[in-house]
């Protein structure tokens, strides 16, 4: 066992706080209030290379290890988590189902773009009636000679007001339910798609997120991502991928919430004496490093393992369900810790109790996790 | 024991009543961080601006127990109007009508019975919050009369209030001691108001800070007596929380309804979500502790209808119901999944509301610390 971090992992580590600490802290309440991410902040990004943290070398990418991008994610998220769910799904979905699947042409049109940050990737599986039955889905793709027709609504798109394309899985064979969907990479021009209203989100506010609709959309059959019917078996193998960047994403909350809270409770004084003097107070604190610990440990494990051969499916799921859960404690503590000051836009743990609930329901809810964990179980 | 339902004609009512009056603006309310006319005027209608008054005043002098059902039904449509509603009654009109003398209840309380001026309650400063005692505000006696310096903050309804309580030092003894509480009114020189605060929940509720500078008094502004304010205060928060604890309870029986409704119509895997034992068990939960929380809240509000100590037991509601409604409310969102998410459905809003029933009117720590002394007392008295 070794549980220190490779030099490399320590640079990006490194880098990825000073840019979320020096660059974004400053302007991430003013994104959460107009809900909205700068432009030029997403061209930012991508110039430090965080739009191709996964992509393979060849195609300009940073191909970093999967812990190196955790930790990317983390500690960005301690700042502004609404921007990790651009980086995250354009990496951990976007860029590894091309890799992972996509043909030689697709590889060649799309990642260099992508890795570099020209455009941005968005991920569409979920639809109005299906979500986290992702098999039941009814967007459909009917063959029309060298094209596909689509049609229906897909819904909770993250960051589809930026993307310049979006790998939608759609119904290709009705009549085989799981076996009869397909990921279709549709451009953003494509006509006959269209971009729903902003959703108005609890937390997370600055993240786009929308419906898309699809009405006679015509696309090349050469679109298909991989091969025609194989999406879902595309779907389940980006899951482990997705659940370990809204881990850390989570931890970084956590985090960011527990800092917050110690340092307020040294300097608020009740009683004629610090908040941190009553072991109550002591107590939340205790919890809260205990947990987020905890979650660091599975969180970084999972990212590890992913690294590694086979399948880590129940690992990568206890790692989101566990780090999620906690960013929900830590931040519900953080916020109780500061009253009626926790309560009101003045402090940040505001903002991070807001953010952190949606760690336990998108890229599995907390339920699904519970699903998977176990079936893995009592598998044996 | 008699837990006779007689009160269940008086809740439906009011529940038809909330969900036709003020439902259609509750979402607007949280939106826009307004407080409608419309509502204020629909609460005005059935006088419970006046749960707590008496008839001679104009009120309409229900039970504690009457109005708990009022506050509970209000917050189960709309949490920043059950606020408002619960803060004006139990923290601004109730201590007036305690405390005050005959000639301040008929200046004070027939306005709020007959015009529904809101009373507001001025008590927490920047540095003196679970602290009360730490007070810093000082009314200090000039003539016949007070000179005020201070301020006060999270002052529910600061800028629609036409009355408030306020409470500050007019000795030097410090502490608990020396703390005396005062009527003021809207519009007295170097009374001011700060910004509306940018609430997390609630936002259909005005919240400020006060500010007072080279306030002047006169002498018949003091409510009660000099240096009483200390034991004033906790007396009426005694009441107030059991106000909040409704309020807690009517956000958990919202989002479990909302949570029912949902599981029933959204189906995963060829069939309802509440046929999964998984959500079955969360309905379980909620409502269990719902009916728990209730109890308590009804319990508490018949001690004080009839005159028997219930410090611990309001201390026990307000802390309760408050955390049933933080586990019902974010067990709602979860049911929901991402549509609970978004504003859409309306349990994202009771989610923000509920976190305020854990802070105001005492912390869930101060409650505890209330019940804990409580217990130790009577059982230690004992031995």
């Amino acid at each position: 066992m070794d549980f220190k971090l490779t030099e490399d992992q320590e640079m990006m580590r490194e880098s990825a706080r000073e840019f979320a600490q020096k660059r974004l802290l400053a302007i991430a309440e003013e994104m959460d209030a107009k809900e909205e991410i700068p432009e030029e902040l997403l061209k930012e990004v991508g110039e430090l290379g965080y739009f191709g943290l996964v992509a393979p070398e060849e195609y300009g990418g940073l191909a970093v290890d999967t812990l190196s991008y955790a930790l990317v994610i983390e500690e960005i998220a301690k700042a502004c988590a609404g921007l990790t769910i651009a980086i995250s799904v354009h990496n951990s979905l976007v860029i590894k189902a091309i890799a992972m699947h996509g043909t030689d042409a697709q590889k060649d049109e799309y990642l260099p773009k992508l890795a570099a940050g020209e455009i941005i990737g968005a991920y569409s599986l979920s639809e109005p009636n299906s979500g986290t039955d992702a098999g039941s889905l009814k967007c459909q793709a009917k063959p029309d000679g060298d094209y596909y027709i689509l049609n229906g609504t897909k819904s909770w798109v993250s960051t589809a007001k930026h993307a310049g394309i979006y790998i939608v899985f759609v119904s290709t064979d009705p009549a085989n339910g799981s076996h009869g969907i397909s990921a279709i990479i549709v451009p953003k021009d494509a006509k006959g798609m269209s971009l729903g209203a902003p959703e108005k989100k609890m937390g997370m506010k600055c993240s786009d997120t929308r419906e898309l609709s699809f009405m006679d959309c015509k696309l090349p059959k050469t679109n298909i991502l991989g091969k025609e019917n194989e999406g879902f078996k595309i779907a389940l193998s980006l899951l482990d991928n997705g659940r370990i960047g809204i881990g850390a994403q989570a931890l970084g909350i956590a985090q960011a919430a527990y800092d917050e809270a110690v340092k307020y409770s040294k300097e608020r004084k009740q009683f004629g004496k610090a908040l941190a003097d009553f072991q109550a107070i002591q107590f939340k604190l205790a919890d809260m490093a205990t947990q987020i610990h905890a979650a660091r440990l599975l969180v970084y494990r999972a990212a590890w393992l992913k690294d590694q051969p086979g399948r880590h499916t129940m690992g990568i799921s206890m790692a989101k369900l566990f780090a999620s859960e906690a960013a929900n404690f830590v931040c519900d503590q953080a916020v109780q810790i500061h009253g009626g000051y926790g309560y009101v836009k003045e402090y940040p743990v505001e903002r991070y109790f807001r953010d952190a609930r949606v760690t336990e329901i998108y890229e599995g809810t907390s339920e699904a996790q519970r699903m998977v964990i176990s079936r893995e179980i009592l598998k044996d | 024991m008699d837990f006779d339902i007689k009160y269940r004609d008086f809740r439906q009512e009011a529940r038809a009543y909330c969900a036709i009056n003020i439902g259609p603006h509750a979402a607007k309310m949280d939106r826009d961080q307004v407080y409608l006319k419309e509502v204020h005027d629909a609460v005005h209608a059935k006088g419970w601006w006046s749960c707590l008054i008496p008839k001679k005043y104009g009120g309409i002098e229900i039970s504690t127990l009457e109005y708990a059902i009022i506050v509970e039904e209000v917050s189960r449509i709309c949490g920043s109007t059950g606020l408002t509603l619960a803060a004006h009654n139990s923290l601004g009109t109730w201590p007036i009508y305690k405390f005050g003398n005959e000639e301040q209840h008929r200046k004070y309380l027939p306005p709020a019975a007959q015009e529904g001026k809101l009373i507001a309650f001025g008590l927490t400063e920047p540095e003196a919050g679970s602290d009360a005692g730490g007070t810093k505000t000082k009314a200090v006696k000039d003539g016949d009369g007070y000179l005020v310096n201070g301020t006060k903050c999270w002052i529910t309804s600061a800028n629609l209030c036409e009355y408030s309580i306020m409470t500050a030092r007019t000795d030097d003894r410090g502490g608990v001691h020396g703390i005396s509480s005062f009527i003021i009114e809207k519009g007295m020189k170097g009374f001011s108001i700060g910004k509306k605060e940018n609430k997390m929940g609630c936002r259909g509720s005005d919240t400020a800070f006060m500010h007072f500078d080279d306030m002047k008094l006169p002498a018949w502004h003091l409510l009660g007596e000099e240096g009483m304010g200390f034991k004033q205060f906790m007396m009426t928060l005694d009441g107030g929380r059991i106000s909040i604890g409704a309020m807690g309870i009517g956000l958990a029986q919202a989002a479990l309804e909302a949570a029912a409704k949902y599981s029933e119509s959204r189906e995963q895997f060829g069939k309802p979500v509440n046929r999964n034992q998984a959500i079955q068990f969360k309905l379980a939960n909620m409502a269990t502790q719902i009916e728990a929380a209730r109890l308590l809240m009804y319990k508490t509000a018949w001690m004080k209808d009839n005159d028997i100590p219930f410090t611990k037991y309001s201390a026990m509601c307000k802390l309760y119901a408050s955390e049933v409604a933080h586990y019902c409310t974010h067990q709602a969102i979860q049911i929901l999944g991402a549509y609970g998410y978004t504003d859409r459905y309306p349990v994202e809003r009771y989610f923000r509301d509920m976190k305020l029933c854990e802070i105001g009117e005492g912390t869930s720590e101060v409650q505890r610390i209330v019940i804990s002394r409580e217990v130790l007392r009577e059982i230690l008295e004992n031995i």
